[in-house]
C-alpha cells in the first residue's frame, strides 16, 4: 500500500519537474531564437541596404525619411554603375589573372604536395618545416622587396605581376599534402608492381582522389584574385590591367560634388554578386576550406 | 635506401615551388633584414650608387615618428577592441547555434555570408549607412539632407544624430564605425570554428551534468568553455594576427585617405604605414616598419599560447 503512494508521489514529482522545465525549456528556446534572429538581422542589414539603396531614384535616397522598399524600381542604377567604373574590362582583367594563376598554382602546388607526400629524398622533413615557418612572417615583409623585384625584371603593368608572385602558397600545399598523405601507401605500391610510373599513379589516382581538396583551393585562390587589392594598387594599376576592387574603389572615391550613392551601391551589388552566386553552389567546399586556414582569400 | 635517380625526380617535381620561393619568399627575407639595417636605404638612391651605413637608423626615425605611434596606436586599439568583442559574440551565436535544431543550417549560412564578400566593397556599404548625406561633401559648408539611415534608427529611438565618419567627425566616432564594422567581417571565421569544436564534444558531459541538474550558467562556464578552450585560442590568436595587419577595411570604409576629409591619415594603420614608406621610395624605413610589426606579432602569438597553455585544457 505505502509502496504504491510512494511510487506514484514519485512519478508526480517527475511530471511535476518535467512541466516546469518545459516551461524553463520553451522559455530558453524562443531566447534562443530571439538572439539568434537579431544577430542574423544585423549580419543581414547591410546586404539588404546595398541592394535596397541600389535600386533607389537618387531622390528618393537623400530623403530624410528613409524608405525600406524603392518606390520606382531603378534597374538603370546598374547600366550606369557598370559604365561609370568601367565594369566590363575590370571584370575580364580579374578573371583572366584569376583563371591562369589559378590553374599554374596548381599545377605548381599538385607537384609540390605529392613530392611531400609520395616520394624520397634527403631532407625533406627539413624542407618542409622551413616551408611551414614561412607561413608566420606577414605578407608586407616580402611585399617591400617584391616590389623591387618586379619592377627590376620590368614586370610593372602586365598580368605576370599580377600572377606570379603568388603562385606558390606553402598553405595549399600543407593542405593537399595532408590530403595525399591519407591515401593508402598500399595503392601506391600497388601500382608500382604494375609498373605505372609516379607520374601516371599522381594524374590518375591521386589527384582525383583529392578532387575536395583541390576544389576548395580553386575557391580561395578565385576569391583571393576578386578580393586582392594592396598588391595590384602598387604594380598595375593602370587603366589595361587594373583589378575589380581597384577599380570599385576607385571609380568612387570621391574629390569634390556629390556622390551618386545608388549607382555606387549598384556597383558594388555587382561586384559581390559572383562571389555570392559562388557561395551558394559550393559552399561546402568553401567552409571546409576556410576552417583551416583563417586567412581570407 | 634512397637511390639517386628517385632524388632527382624529387626534387624535379618541386623545381617550379622552389625557384619561385627562392625569388618571392627566401630573397625578401634576407633583402628586408638587409634594407632595414642600412640607413636611410632607398631603391632609388642604390640605384644611383649611393652607399648606405649599417646600422640602427630606421628603426631608431621609424619609432621616433609621430605618425608611426598614431599608426601603432590605431592598430594595437582595433585589436583591443575588435578580438575580444567578436570572440565573445561568436562564442554566443555559435552555442545558440549548437542548441537548436530547427533552421540551424539556414541560419549558419547566413551568418557565414558576411565572409565571402570583398572588405573594401563591403565597407563602401558600411560608409553609405554612416554617412551624412548632402552637398559640398568634404567641405565645411556641409548641408545635410539625410543623416544617414544608422542616424536615422538613433533619431527613431529618440537620439541625437552623430556625425560617423564625415567632414569634422570625432576619432571615437571613426573608431567605433571601424570597430562595428571589423566586427562584423571577423564573425562568420569565428562562428565556423567555434561551431565546429561545440559539435564534436562529447555530449556524455552534457548528459551527466543534466543527471546532476547543473545550470545553464554553470553548464557553460564549467563543461563548454573549457572544453572549447583550444578552438578559442585558435580563434583568438588568429584574430590578433590578422587585426594587426588591418589596412583593406578602413580603406573600404574612408578610402585611400585612411581617414574623415578634414583629417587625412588619423585612422592609419600599421601596414598603411609600411605602404606609404615603401611609395616614398623609403624602402629603409619600410623594411624597419615590417620588421617591428613581425616582431610584435611575433611577441603576441607567443603571449597568446603562453596563455592559453595555462588555460587551455588539454
Amino acid at each position: 500500500m505505502s509502496k504504491e503512494t510512494n511510487a506514484t508521489m514519485h512519478a508526480r514529482d517527475m511530471q511535476k519537474l518535467t512541466a516546469a522545465q518545459r516551461v524553463m525549456k520553451f522559455f530558453s528556446i524562443s531566447g534562443t531564437y530571439l538572439f539568434l534572429g537579431l544577430m542574423a538581422l544585423i549580419v543581414l542589414f547591410p546586404f539588404y541596404w546595398m541592394i535596397i539603396s541600389s535600386l533607389k531614384t537618387l531622390d528618393e535616397y537623400r530623403m530624410s525619411t528613409p524608405t525600406f522598399w524603392p518606390r520606382v524600381i531603378m534597374l538603370s542604377n546598374y547600366l550606369d554603375a557598370f559604365t561609370t567604373a568601367s565594369l566590363g574590362r575590370l571584370f575580364l582583367n580579374t578573371m583572366y589573372v584569376g583563371l591562369v594563376s589559378t590553374i599554374l598554382s596548381l599545377v605548381i602546388t599538385i607537384l609540390t604536395a605529392f613530392a611531400f607526400a609520395r616520394l624520397e629524398f634527403k631532407g625533406k622533413e627539413t624542407l618542409f618545416a622551413l616551408l611551414l615557418a614561412t607561413m608566420m612572417i606577414p605578407g608586407e615583409l616580402f611585399t617591400i622587396t617584391n616590389y623591387s623585384t618586379v619592377t627590376n625584371l620590368g614586370w610593372i603593368n602586365t598580368y605576370t605581376v599580377l600572377i606570379v608572385p603568388f603562385l606558390v602558397s606553402v598553405f595549399y600545399i600543407y593542405l593537399l599534402r595532408q590530403n595525399f598523405l591519407q591515401i593508402p601507401n598500399e595503392l601506391y605500391l600497388a601500382a608500382k608492381v604494375d609498373g605505372t610510373s609516379d607520374w601516371k599513379y599522381l594524374w590518375k589516382v591521386m589527384v582525383p582522389l583529392a578532387l575536395p581538396t583541390l576544389i576548395s583551393i580553386t575557391i580561395l585562390k578565385m576569391m583571393g584574385a576578386w578580393n586582392s587589392y594592396i598588391w595590384p594598387r602598387l604594380v598595375a594599376n593602370d587603366e589595361a590591367h587594373r583589378m575589380i576592387t581597384n577599380g570599385l574603389r576607385n571609380a568612387f572615391t570621391e574629390t569634390t560634388g556629390d556622390v551618386n550613392y545608388p549607382v555606387q551601391m549598384a556597383a558594388v551589388a555587382l561586384v559581390s554578386a559572383p562571389l555570392f552566386l559562388v557561395f551558394v553552389f559550393l559552399r561546402k567546399y568553401i567552409m571546409s576550406g576556410v576552417s583551416r586556414s583563417g586567412i581570407k582569400g | 635506401m634512397v637511390d639517386s635517380k628517385q632524388q632527382w625526380k624529387a626534387w624535379l617535381y618541386l623545381a617550379p615551388a622552389i625557384v619561385l620561393l627562392l625569388v618571392f619568399t627566401v630573397w625578401p627575407i634576407i633583402n628586408t633584414v638587409r634594407m632595414a639595417f642600412l640607413e636611410n636605404y632607398s631603391g632609388l638612391k642604390a640605384a644611383g650608387g649611393a652607399t648606405f651605413q649599417f646600422g640602427l637608423g630606421n628603426f631608431e626615425k621609424v619609432i621616433g615618428y609621430r605618425r608611426f605611434v598614431s599608426c601603432l596606436k590605431n592598430t594595437v586599439l582595433l585589436c583591443l577592441l575588435t578580438v575580444p568583442i567578436s570572440t565573445i559574440l561568436a562564442l554566443l551565436i555559435a552555442v545558440a547555434l549548437n542548441s537548436i535544431k530547427v533552421c540551424q543550417k539556414a541560419l549558419q549560412t547566413i551568418f557565414f555570408l558576411p565572409y565571402v564578400t570583398n572588405s573594401i566593397a563591403i565597407g563602401m556599404v558600411f560608409a553609405a549607412m554612416f554617412n551624412i548625406v548632402g552637398s559640398f561633401y568634404g567641405t565645411q559648408n556641409e548641408i545635410i539632407v539625410t543623416a544617414g539611415i544608422i542616424n536615422n534608427v538613433i533619431q527613431f529611438f529618440g537620439g541625437e544624430p552623430i556625425n560617423w565618419i564625415n567632414y569634422g567627425s570625432t576619432y571615437e566616432a571613426n573608431m567605433l564605425v571601424m570597430t562595428v564594422y571589423i566586427v562584423w567581417n571577423a564573425l562568420p571565421f569565428k562562428i565556423l570554428v567555434l561551431l565546429g569544436g561545440l559539435q564534436s564534444i562529447n555530449k556524455q558531459y552534457y548528459d551527466a551534468a543534466k543527471v546532476d541538474g547543473t545550470s545553464r550558467r554553470r553548464i557553460f562556464t564549467r563543461i563548454t568553455v573549457p572544453l572549447l578552450s583550444p578552438m578559442i585560442a585558435y580563434v583568438v590568436i588568429t584574430g590578433f594576427i590578422g587585426g594587426f595587419k588591418e589596412y583593406t577595411s578602413i580603406v573600404g570604409i574612408f578610402g585611400e585617405k585612411m581617414g574623415p576629409p578634414d583629417d587625412a591619415g588619423r585612422l592609419n594603420t600599421m601596414v598603411g604605414f609600411i605602404y606609404d614608406a615603401l611609395s616614398t621610395n623609403s624602402q629603409g624605413r619600410a623594411s624597419a616598419a615590417a620588421l617591428i610589426l613581425f616582431g610584435i606579432i611575433l611577441v603576441v602569438t607567443m603571449i597568446n599560447m603562453q596563455v592559453s597553455k595555462k588555460r587551455v585544457h588539454y
